[in-house]
């Protein structure tokens, strides 16, 4: 399936989650981090029951430098 | 003090250090594998200092909402700068977009600061609907200016029945000393600070004004006058000629 993520479109095997996204991009632990699935928020608590599905996009944040 | 401009970490901290601020502020921007482990936050906390994540980036009230909901997951803090930006060339806020913002996070239990303009009226909204703070801008951010208009940001304090933080445009220490002369509660600056030659020797200067202005208001100035006023008296005078 296709996935953006972090605004760069990937083909996903079916049944990806959240929580495999993020370790593919981020180190454990995932601290100061965050995910936004076509927009809205996903819980930390909530990444590993969130399958992804084709067509949606991930965003996966952290904190930088600025503000 | 916002981390924004740092050439590195290392000058972040010692500047963080040398301000005596005690909040922080980050924005949130996409996981970039490549850059290997820049944070702040690992800094910010490491100093145990206050983290306010900061709506850096969005235009409308939707995004800058999203990313407020996005920040307390990440760092677990239902603290937040508001901000959402209405001009690329000044960085001025949206008024309405960031009102219809705070109204909508105010109610789903944020402490809202909000980066305003120093436009008296919208001051008076912000705070109508329930932002702890308000945070209006003394000119544009990273312009260095200063206070473009003293006059606003009095009658913001004047009216203000929550703390005013003035936000954006401070160059040099007396920008900083007057914001807190004029009745302001603190400042926030990070140019000022990250973008001059030395910034830990900025920053210590920032912290020594902030002093200064806040002690220089709470003594009772003087007024100013068109005329001069003797502080020699007349009585006792000789007349030598």
């Amino acid at each position: 399936m296709k996935v953006s993520v972090n605004g760069v479109e990937q083909q996903l095997p079916a049944g990806t989650t959240v929580a495999d996204v993020v370790r593919s991009l981020v180190e454990m632990p995932e601290r100061g981090v965050a995910v936004a699935l076509d927009g809205e928020v996903v819980p930390r608590s909530e990444w590993q029951a969130t399958s992804l599905g084709d067509g949606q996009a991930v965003e996966v944040l952290r904190a930088v430098q600025g503000g | 003090m916002g981390t924004g401009g740092f050439r590195s970490l290392e000058q972040l901290e010692a500047a963080l250090v040398a301000s005596g601020a005690e909040i922080a502020t980050v924005a949130l921007r996409r996981v970039d594998p490549d850059a290997r482990n820049q944070s702040p936050l690992s800094v910010i906390e490491r100093l145990g200092l206050f983290l306010l994540p900061n709506t850096a980036g969005c235009y409308t009230a939707r995004d800058a909402v999203r990313t407020a909901r996005l920040a307390k997951d990440a760092f677990g803090t239902e603290w937040v700068k508001l901000e959402v930006i209405g001009d690329d060339r000044t960085l001025h806020p949206d008024p309405v977009e960031l009102a219809a913002a705070a109204e909508e996070l105010v109610a789903e239990g944020f402490t809202v600061l909000p980066y305003a303009s120093d436009d008296p009226v919208l001051a008076r909204r912000l705070e109508a609907v329930g932002c702890a703070a308000v945070m209006p801008l003394g000119s544009p951010i990273g312009s260095g200016r200063g206070i473009d208009n003293p006059y606003n940001l009095a009658l913001i304090v004047e009216q203000a029945g929550v703390p005013v933080i003035l936000d954006a445009g401070i160059g040099t220490a007396s920008d900083a000393a007057l914001a807190m002369e004029l009745g302001c509660d603190g400042v926030l600056l990070a140019s000022s600070v990250s973008r001059a030659e030395d910034p830990a020797a900025m920053a210590a200067a920032m912290r020594k004004a902030v002093d200064a202005g806040h002690g220089a208001r709470r003594a009772g100035r003087i007024p100013r006058r068109l005329h001069a006023q003797t502080s020699t008296p007349d009585a006792g005078l000789p007349r030598l000629g």
